[in-house]
């Protein structure tokens, strides 16, 4: 029974962790159909933001607490950065967006190889992230560690904050209306170029809190983008494009998923599993768990 | 684009011939021949990449998968021909995994089998999930992540199957090639001649289907798929023919390319290199035949040149390539051959129309 506790868990925070760089990916997905092949790198510079900051504040626990917010400024003025120099440009080529924001990831790979040298750099966890915390005690204890609760709090605190902004602010009302009907949006007088490249700062800006979220489980380093962003796009296609509740139940799903196959199997069969899997799922919905209702005819 | 007809097509064709099998054996030491040959395999992958992706709108990312298939299924044949009948490939001997063959590899024994594998296999696993995907109307965005995804679980997969693939080393230090010592240099010039007639005949059926019925109707579906399912086709299969036949020269390209250099690893065949493929054809062109292979050639070329001497500044470069060609120059060198040429003749200075690709 432990054992299934215990994957499961493993499931649910591997699932958080994809959920946080899931998330801006879908905004920018959603949004402007734009396919952010750089959006593991933005991860990146969140997480190399971390590790600057430490080298410079002493406290790891304040360091981490300043991280998060600096990250999403980072993060959010790369992504803006990017949207204004060559996204702009390929509004109705979104296949083209996909590759040619490979080519920036591949540069700002190699910018972080230069800057930071090409071995993986670590940083230091606050005392208080650490530990594990027993949830059953007993002969056969069940135990969560606290980085990987830390993680999921923080996804969840990133959902309801993206979650807030979409439903109730006026930005978040133009962003929907925008990923709805964008020439609609346009004549009734918002600005999409504007709403798009706010969109984009928030969704980079979400790389960054996830580049901070994923120094506390693994190591840091400039290929680190390239590992995880398949996983969060296969979300992404399964989730449906542009919405957020898909995108934050099959992030929980495909963890466990992952999780509950690697105990049974082994990682490279679970990850051939996982994505047969969805294959097999899209038969059954093509256009992802969730989906917007539209007249068109795709 | 019916740029090349008719007789300048033959002239053309005639005069890549004498290049492949007179101008460049004469002048090219045999190291230089060696990694020509490694570049027109890379070409060989363009030639199906400019199919599906430039007349097509199927932007595979996942080229390294079938390419690896044809790799592997050659390399496999020519370890088993190396330690010869009843014997166990060096690596498995090494690593003790395996006392006795697995039973997927011994087919593989046959040469028939195995060179028949190099080019069917890549085609099933395409027909397969060809299949699925295109029935379900994925597409677009989906179906490039798709075929992506496709291109890292395989690559995880090669990693974690250390006693009966190699592993992360792949399958190395090949021997002979049919009979043929691979380590003379006549017998390297041998492989190049072949893989050059491949190349050649690829770029043929290539052509032929580009220029058919079938192709016609292929641009159709990537230009406006529904009015070609209004008239009666069903645009599934005419994708499923583009992937397939794509994904077939991958495989051809990636057996060949083991006799000539030697070795097949996931290191060549992952995410990374499955990008490279697309990138030769979007420098040269992806919707027209030769701009698709000579970018491919002189991309791989660049690579081996740019990064001996740069190793940071290839990567760099290599960014910079996928960004112009992409956003500024979306037709590819090709296109910018044509515009030349549209304002000699005088003709109003449009910009090329190019493959948008579908919206997701």
């Amino acid at each position: 029974m432990t054992v299934i506790l215990g994957q499961t868990f493993t499931g649910i925070s591997i699932g958080a962790v994809l959920l946080l760089i899931a998330l801006g990916l879908s905004l920018t997905f959603g949004q402007m159909n734009v396919i952010n092949m750089a959006h593991g790198e933005f991860i990146m510079a969140g997480a190399y933001t971390t590790y600057v900051l430490q080298k410079s504040i002493s406290s790891a626990g304040i360091s981490l607490l300043v991280a998060l917010p600096v990250a999403f400024l980072v993060s959010g003025a790369l992504g803006a950065l990017l949207e204004w120099l060559l996204i702009r440009r390929l509004y109705l080529r979104p296949l083209d967006t996909l590759l040619v924001t490979w080519g920036v990831s591949l540069m700002l790979q190699q910018l972080a190889r230069d800057v930071f040298g090409a071995p993986n750099v670590q940083t230091r966890a606050p005392d208080a992230l650490t530990g594990n915390v027993t949830v059953i005690g007993g002969a056969d204890p069940l135990t969560f560690a606290t980085s990987r609760l830390f993680i999921l709090g923080l996804a969840v605190a990133a959902v309801v904050a993206l979650s807030l902004t979409l439903r109730l602010t006026p930005l978040g009302r133009r962003i929907r209306a925008v990923v709805q009907n964008r020439d609609l949006a346009e004549v009734s007088g918002i600005s999409t170029a504007r709403v798009d490249r706010t969109a984009f700062f928030l969704g980079s800006g979400l790389a960054g809190v996830a580049g901070v979220a994923l120094t506390l489980v693994g190591p840091i380093g400039p290929t680190m983008g390239t590992n995880v962003i398949i996983d969060a796009f296969l979300v992404i296609v399964v989730g449906g494009i542009g919405q957020l509740k898909g995108t934050v139940i099959v992030a929980f799903v495909l963890g466990v998923l992952q999780s509950v196959l690697e105990y049974s199997t082994t990682v490279s069969v679970a990850k051939v599993l996982v994505l047969v899997g969805i294959v097999a799922f899209l038969q059954w919905r093509p256009q992802g768990l969730y989906t917007l209702r539209t007249r068109s005819l795709v | 684009m019916k740029v090349l007809k008719g007789r300048t097509a033959w002239a053309g064709f005639a005069a890549g011939a004498v290049l492949l099998f007179a101008v460049a054996p004469a002048l090219l030491s045999d190291f230089r021949l060696g990694l020509l040959a490694k570049y027109l395999c890379m070409a060989m992958v363009a030639v199906g990449i400019c199919l599906a992706w430039g007349r097509g709108g199927l932007l595979t990312l996942g080229q390294g998968v079938f390419f690896g298939l044809g790799g592997y299924a050659m390399a496999m044949h020519l370890k088993l021909a190396d330690a010869g009948p009843g014997n166990l490939p060096d690596f498995m001997q090494l690593y003790g995994t395996a006392t006795e063959l697995p039973w997927w590899w011994r087919p593989f024994a046959n040469p028939v089998f195995a060179l028949a594998a190099t080019a069917l296999l890549p085609m099933a696993v395409a027909a397969l999930l060809g299949l699925f995907i295109f029935r379900r109307r994925v597409r677009g965005a989906y179906f490039a992540i798709l075929s992506q995804a496709l291109a890292a679980a395989f690559a995880i997969w090669l990693v974690g199957q250390q006693a009966t693939t190699g592993g992360t080393n792949g399958l190395t230090d090949i021997q002979g090639f049919f009979g043929y010592a691979l380590d003379d240099p006549v017998n390297q010039r041998m492989v190049y001649l072949v893989i050059a007639a491949a190349l050649l005949l690829l770029i043929a059926v290539a052509r032929q289907l580009i220029h058919s019925r079938y192709g016609e109707l292929l641009v159709a579906v990537r230009d406006s798929e529904e009015r070609v399912r209004f008239l009666g086709y069903d645009p599934a299969n005419v994708k499923l023919v583009a992937y397939v036949v794509a994904a077939g020269m991958a495989g051809l390209a990636g057996a060949l390319f083991v006799p000539a250099v030697g070795i097949i690893s996931p290191a060549l065949i992952g995410i990374v290199p499955s990008i490279e493929f697309v990138i030769g054809a979007a420098v040269g062109g992806r919707a027209s035949l030769v701009g698709a292979v000579l970018g491919a050639i002189a991309v791989a070329w660049a690579k081996t040149t740019l990064s001996e001497e740069f190793p940071a500044g290839w990567t760099y470069f290599q960014g910079l390539l996928f960004i112009v060609a992409l956003a500024f120059l979306p037709g590819g060198l090709a296109s910018l051959a044509k515009t030349v040429r549209r304002r000699k003749a005088g003709a109003p200075d449009k910009a090329p129309v190019v493959a948008v690709g579908e919206a997701a």
